[in-house]
């Protein structure tokens, strides 16, 4: 596209043209307004000024007859600028005046006539026009007065140039105006784009230039901008994520890798061979779950799992999570109980049961009190609520509240916000299974649901809470299937 | 491997596009004692599937020609009721469900273990034999009666929790087949998740304690690296 033609595609000039055609047309009609005024004021003018001279010189006839009319005619006629006269006898010779000669039959005719004319001093032969009244006077003269048109053609000669002239003005001034304009605007865009095509390019640091006027191009400028920032930390955050992911894959695949070697070169016998290759295939297993928890965070942070969403009650998520690991935290040597009360929530059943599965796995592995971690007879002196875990489920304002507390070592409120990072695995279980995704994969499900997953202190212990938003308007509906009855384990 | 349950050969239709994994799991089968056919793309296993009488159909989900699902779709419009196990990588809970509501009775992700996949096809096989619906079940001298709930062993009355009476009643329903914990997760818990804990060994354990703890002859087996096994005798 050439230069030009980019120009008058512009927003601006096309705004230009409307305006100038807009303002051309209010000049115009600003004008024909006022010419038409003028012509009938000057009309109305001449009007008066001849029926009163018609009155005036029919009195002076009436009282001085015609001598007297021919000598004040006369008189009249002499005067600079004089209006028209002619009088003519009852015959149709002309007796006195200073109009030589008439269009054919405008004297015959008595009133309001336009007509050419041509006065008796004059040498040139070009025509005049004239506003003329006839009058009929006593005993068959006529009288006729009238006032020449060329004061009204002139002015409206300059009218008429008046508006040539204002209109080429507008026209010109509204251009040049609107391809500054545009020039400018263009100018800027052309800036922007250049920056958008670098950062495409694949320079995520570049930024929009920012204006002082903070015009609305600057306000766009600053937004994107601010658009810009967003998307490059996300990215950053990304590429940590898949080199964490690179990392902590790699990891237990090299361990894989080198049992199998360590196996083949060594010369076994069956047993080791199949123990080796038992050995492989837990270890698979493990990377498999591991990417599935990773697809299932992905999943639930993509939002793509709001299409399996029901009403359900959290309650029951509870006790069914309840019931299940039960049995497990006895074989730790704790117990698990749960309380719950109608909590309605729209969500992803399976999501939320997975998500406090992993909270109750996590306080079964690391919730044990620290004593407990002390050898021998330790376990003597503990009391038993220390080796509770509670499952709880209640309704707190439009939330709903899924948590598990233990009476553990808890997480340092610094290291809190860290936990919920993929593969993150804090000091104290690093020692212990896992592949650090339980409480990512937790805090995405509360964030599929427009919630978060909060951590808070048991003094001593950890509580992590599940808060999602309530059903809203279902509560009354399932309050009467309340089970608020404290589940004691068997 | 485990012993087949059935006394016929089972016939087994593959429709799977990648060469080597098809090869690997006819291979395997036929070691089993199966008879198993292979497909590599939708049209041909639609073909297959409707001329061979087969026991089981195994069906990758992501075909050429013609997707698994529309495959199932299709089978199932005609009338066809052979039970469909479908196989994909795609493994998340929405996908399962939409496999399982196209026809397909049951679902496993890639990847998979073959002792997940044997056990699977056994108990889908089982079900086109005719109606396991019996009110009692009976497997030795155990005996599950479903509608009162009780369970005895010899003249024992034995006690069970809700859920450990199901756990025995999915099990002695299958009993001589082998069933995973995968399985058991989901079909007396319903839940799909696969846990980073041996949740489900502390039940089975339990259960173990209940019904065979002071009894000679124990019931409940455990199947290393597949699963568990109810059974009268030893293997």
């Amino acid at each position: 596209m050439t230069a030009f033609g980019k120009l008058i595609r512009t927003t601006a000039f096309r705004l230009t043209l409307v305006y100038l055609f807009l303002f051309a047309l209010f000049a115009a009609s600003l004008l024909g307004y006022f010419a038409w005024n003028t012509r009938r004021l000057i009309t109305e003018q001449i009007t008066t000024t001849v029926n009163a001279e018609t009155g005036e010189i029919s009195d002076i006839f009436g009282r001085r007859g015609l001598r007297g009319l021919v000598v004040t005619i006369e008189n009249r006629a002499l005067r600079p600028g004089a209006n028209l006269y002619l009088v003519t006898a009852p015959a149709g010779q002309a007796i006195a005046g200073n109009v030589g000669s008439l269009a054919p039959g405008v004297m015959a005719t008595s009133g309001w006539s336009e007509t050419a004319y041509r006065r008796l001093d004059e040498q040139d032969t070009a025509d005049h026009h004239a506003l003329v009244r006839v009058t009929e006077l006593p005993s068959g003269f006529r009288l006729l007065i009238g006032r020449d048109l060329e004061e009204r053609r002139r002015l409206f000669g300059i009218v008429a140039k008046a508006a040539q002239w204002s209109v080429l003005i507008v026209v010109v001034l509204g251009l040049g105006g609107g391809i500054f304009v545009a020039r400018r605007v263009l100018r800027r865009i052309d800036a922007m784009t250049g920056t958008t095509q670098r950062i495409m390019a694949g320079d995520l640091s570049g930024r929009l230039p920012v204006g002082r006027s903070g015009d609305e191009l600057d306000r766009l400028a600053e937004n994107l901008n601010a658009m810009l920032e967003r998307i490059e930390a996300l990215m950053m955050g990304l590429k940590e994520v898949s080199d964490n992911i690179a990392h902590d894959l790699k990891t237990p695949l090299t361990r894989l890798r080198n049992r199998a070697e360590e196996a083949l070169a060594k010369s076994g016998t069956e047993a080791e061979y199949r123990s080796a290759l038992e050995r492989t295939i837990e270890e698979s297993d493990g990377l498999i779950r591991t990417f599935n928890a990773l697809l299932m965070i992905a999943r639930a942070e993509s939002g793509q799992a709001r299409g399996n969403m029901d009403d359900f009650d959290a309650a029951g998520v509870a006790q069914g999570i309840h019931e299940l690991y039960e049995p497990l935290a006895e074989d730790s040597g704790m117990t698990l109980h749960v309380k719950t009360e109608s909590t309605p929530l729209h969500g992803n059943r399976e999501l939320i049961s997975q998500a406090l599965a992993n909270l109750v796995e996590n306080a079964i592995k690391y919730g044990k009190p620290v004593s407990a971690a002390q050898p021998l007879g330790a376990d003597t002196v503990l009391n038993a609520d220390q080796r509770e875990i509670w499952i709880e489920a209640r309704r707190a304002g439009d939330q709903v509240l899924l948590s598990v507390s233990d009476h553990g070592p808890g997480i340092p409120v610094a290291d809190r916000k860290h936990a919920v990072e993929r593969f993150v695995r804090l000091e104290a279980s690093r020692t212990q299974p896992g592949s650090g995704l339980g409480l990512s994969l937790a805090s995405a499900v509360a964030t599929l649901h427009g919630g978060d997953l909060r951590f808070d202190d048991a003094h001593p212990g950890l509580i992590v809470t599940l808060a999602i938003p309530a059903l809203s308007g279902a509560s009354d509906g399932l309050a009467a299937q309340t089970h608020d009855v404290p589940q004691k384990a068997a | 491997m485990t012993a087949t349950a059935t006394d016929i050969q089972m016939r087994l239709l593959i429709i799977e596009d990648d060469r080597e994994s098809a090869d690997y799991l006819v291979k395997a089968f036929r070691e089993v004692g199966y008879v198993a056919d292979l497909a590599s793309d939708g049209e041909e296993g639609l073909a297959l599937a409707e001329g061979g009488d087969y026991d089981v159909l195994v069906v990758d989900r992501m075909l050429p020609k013609r997707d698994g699902l529309s495959l199932i779709g299709a089978l199932r419009e005609k009338g066809n009721r052979t039970p469909v196990l479908i196989l994909s990588a795609l493994g998340q809970v929405d996908d399962r469900i939409k496999g399982l509501r196209s026809g397909g009775d049951d679902y496993l992700p890639k990847p998979y273990s073959f002792a997940e996949l044997l056990a699977r096809i056994e108990v889908l096989s089982r079900r086109r034999g005719g109606p396991a619906e019996d009110t009692t079940y009976r497997v030795g001298d155990l005996e599950l009666d479903r509608l009162s709930h009780r369970v005895t062993r010899g003249k024992d009355e034995l006690t069970l929790q809700p859920r450990e009476f199901r756990l025995l009643e999915y099990l002695m329903k299958h009993a001589g087949q082998v069933v995973t914990r995968t399985m058991l997760l989901e079909n007396v818990w319903d839940y799909h998740f696969d846990p980073q804990t041996n949740v489900i060994d502390v039940h089975i354990s339990r259960l173990r304690s209940k019904i065979d703890k002071g009894f000679e002859r124990p019931l409940l087996h455990t199947i290393r690296g597949a699963g568990y096994m109810i059974r009268d005798g030893i293997r």
